[in-house]
């Protein structure tokens, strides 16, 4: 190509950047003025539909998670439709896919507030997504519904939280090492992010508190392959269990690489806070059969309202489709929603929250009950055996659990330091 | 002592993981100077023949019919990105960078449409389960395959690019192109070729990544970044200078991780490459062309 020529494709380029940043620039501006603007909620009720959205991620890495979300969401929204809706109104669904950016996903959601007038928005994964989020729902008095387990320290009143907090799924699995594996020793393992740091912090102090005695904490990027120098280590320190915070495929490479060392679950059982029913079968459960997980929920438990809810889910998704912790939490997401709006009469946010706490549904892990304060849920902490057909069987339950996300009534926990670090990490 | 063998190990097999990724590249990038983005999705489409080879004949077989296999495939892809889309644009380094990277995101999604966007699992097969001790330190058997399978592919090239009169075509075009057509070599053939066979060694490495990692549509970008770092510090160019990158690179990685973390590892990795770079631009080995271009 000549130099020419060359040189007007390029200054083309140059023109087409700079018109796309023009527009960009020009749809920031709109968005910051309806933030002044916006001060009464514009969810239309005059027909018989009401909106609500959902944002998960469509594309990106986190569309592994958050599409089996979006399936969950879809069937309680179609089971509260065929029940007669909420108030007597059809829910209409506006969907967004958050991209797996957490910028995306806070630009969605405020799309959806302020252009879709949305009455309450369902999902999220990542911590990142959730703090992106975060100020939108605050400044346009939105109500967003977060499925995730995650590592607390957070309450805003405009989230209610139907995952897990520390004190129900990280604490719990602490204490069942320390009572049933009689554990001595810990190795921590996790992925270089805020959700395993702040969760090893807390189980350091923990640790102290408790006699047992913290081998290692090892990190590595998030997607690393790489575990021969980790599996070494973990070897070499013969700890009593592994505490595992490692997030999606690097838990392969992990597990893959920690059987390559010759360490087995009856010598080192990896305890993990991140592999649910979804990701036993990418990992391959010859890698995983007897090592320990801790949810709230597992596909295998025995009550009516779970073989329902996994009745349903194969009967629309498919047979070989598997039902996890995260998406049972969104499918009670819905389900709380629709239960407070009908108690409040009313979708206004100030309205459902204000009846709130106490609102109870019988989910598929049992009764679930929304705290007022913390508007996050009691949990019933389980920890589960990965079985070799790729299924985890719940082998021990603890007490239902009051949401502490702020682990205030454990006196070891010093959380000031834990949300500073929190903070840090994010930044 | 123990310590620093067990560690020798570790980091002679996450350079052997880093050849195999890189060697490739080395060929299309280093001897055709084209940058391929797609590299990484060649070895994802190796992963998944893997995959697919233990559905049709079972694990234990599988992986000894995968590996030929995957070099087929990765190599007609490789072959059908160069005729379509590569070969209109040699010496647009820049446009064929952004050209390949969305195709990579094309056969990602692809993927995805294919076999689902969950990872899917490849087992290890039963003779390559449990671990050799070698000098007082346990060596898990698929580390060792993998790197036996690196130097058969190593010498394997090496011995190509040296004796057969592809690989005097092939040096002979990367040397001087012009002098090489006017020789009578057909130049776009041999590039063909070589692009085959590049893109076929990254399915092979896509095959040997299954035994220790995830299988999934996203996989390839976790190896691209590494590969072309390899094959830069190497030297654009050799493949002996490929070979010394990424066994260097992995012992130092493996040293740095025991010591600090693994970020911290990859950071300090990544710094020396840069400072390296800076001292020697031109990588560990580099080729004398009297090509004009």
């Amino acid at each position: 190509m000549s130099e020419k020529k060359r040189q007007s494709r390029l200054t083309a380029y140059a023109a087409i950047g700079a018109a796309g940043t023009l527009v960009l620039s020009a749809c920031g501006a709109r968005a910051g003025e309806e933030d002044a603007a916006v001060a009464e909620s514009c969810v239309d009720t005059d027909g018989d539909t009401i909106k609500i959205g959902f944002i998960n991620s469509q594309s990106g890495n986190m569309a592994i998670s958050e599409t089996t979300v979006n399936d969950v969401l879809h069937m309680a929204a179609d089971q509260i439709n065929e029940d007669g809706g909420v108030n007597g109104y059809e829910l209409e669904i506006v969907e967004e896919d958050g991209q797996s950016e957490p910028a995306t996903f806070a630009e969605r959601s405020e799309y959806l507030l302020t252009q879709e007038c949305v009455a309450a928005v369902f999902g999220g994964w990542t911590s990142a997504s959730r703090q992106a989020m975060l100020p939108v729902f605050e400044n346009n008095n939105g109500l967003l519904f977060y499925p995730t387990q995650y590592e607390g320290l957070e309450s805003s009143e405009n989230v209610f939280y139907s995952g897990a907090t520390t004190n129900q799924q990280i604490l719990p699995a602490l204490e069942y090492l320390k009572e049933e594996e009689e554990i001595e020793s810990l190795y921590l393992v996790g992925s270089d992010y805020v959700f395993p740091r702040t969760a090893n912090m807390l189980i350091q102090q923990w640790a102290e508190e408790n006699d047992v005695e913290i081998l290692g904490e090892d990190y590595t990027p998030l997607g690393s392959t790489d575990f021969s120098t980790i599996a070494n280590t973990v070897a070499a320190s013969d700890a009593d269990a592994v505490f595992n915070t490692l997030n999606g495929e690097s838990n392969v490479a992990f597990f893959s690489q920690f059987d390559d060392a010759g360490l087995t679950a009856e010598e080192m059982p990896v305890m993990s806070v991140s592999i649910a029913e979804e990701e036993v079968d990418g990992i391959g459960p010859a890698l995983l059969d007897g090592h320990l997980t801790s949810w709230n929920y597992y596909q295998t438990l025995e009550d009516p309202e779970n073989e329902e809810f996994v009745a349903a889910f194969q009967e629309t998704y498919g047979e070989d489709r598997v039902t996890s912790d995260v998406m049972q939490s969104s499918y009670n997401s819905l389900f709380l929603w629709a239960a407070m709006a009908e108690e409040a009469g009313s979708f206004d946010v100030d309205e459902i929250r204000e009846v709130a706490d106490g609102t109870s549904i019988d989910a598929p892990e049992g009764e679930v009950t929304v705290d007022g304060e913390t508007q996050h849920v009691t949990k019933t902490p389980r920890i589960g055996v990965i079985n070799s057909d790729g299924l985890i069987d719940p082998i021990w339950e603890g007490e239902l659990t009051d949401p502490d996300p702020y682990l205030e009534d454990y006196q070891w926990a010093d959380d000031e330091e834990a949300a500073e670090y929190a903070e840090e990490a994010e930044d | 002592m123990d310590v620093v063998l067990s560690q020798l190990v570790a980091g002679i097999s996450v350079g052997s993981i880093l050849l195999l990724a890189a060697i490739g590249l080395a060929l299309t990038f280093g001897q055709m100077g084209v940058i391929n983005m797609a590299h990484g999705e060649f070895i994802m489409i190796g992963a998944y023949v893997a995959f697919v080879m233990q559905g049709l004949f079972g694990s234990g077989v599988s992986l000894l019919v995968a590996i030929p296999a995957a070099f087929l495939v990765g190599g007609i892809f490789g072959v059908v990105l160069e005729q379509i889309l590569i070969r209109h644009m040699y010496h647009r380094p820049l446009d064929t960078l952004l050209a390949t990277f969305g195709v990579g995101l094309i056969l990602q999604q692809l993927a995805r449409d294919l076999f689902g966007a969950p990872a899917v699992q490849v087992s290890n097969p039963p003779w390559l389960s449990g671990s050799v001790q070698i000098l007082g330190t346990n060596v898990p058997l698929t580390r060792l395959f993998i790197l036996l399978l690196v130097v058969a592919v190593v010498a394997g090239l090496a011995a190509l690019m040296a004796y057969t009169s592809l690989g005097r075509r092939i040096r002979a075009t990367v040397l001087n192109r012009n002098l090489a057509e006017t020789s009578g070599i057909s130049t776009r053939w041999t590039d063909r070729t070589t692009f085959f066979i590049g893109s076929g060694l990254a399915g092979v490495a896509g095959v040997t990544v299954t035994l220790i990692g995830a299988t999934s549509p996203t996989m390839g970008t976790s190896y691209i970044v590494d590969a072309f770092l390899v094959v830069v510090a190497g030297g654009i160019g050799r493949i002996k200078g490929a070979v010394i990158a990424a066994f260097s690179l992995g012992i130092l990685q493996a040293f740095i991780e025991y010591s600090t973390t693994a970020s911290i590892a990859k950071f300090i990795v990544l710094i020396a490459v840069v400072a390296f770079l800076q001292l020697r631009p031109q990588g560990l080995v580099s080729v004398q062309t009297r090509s004009l271009a």
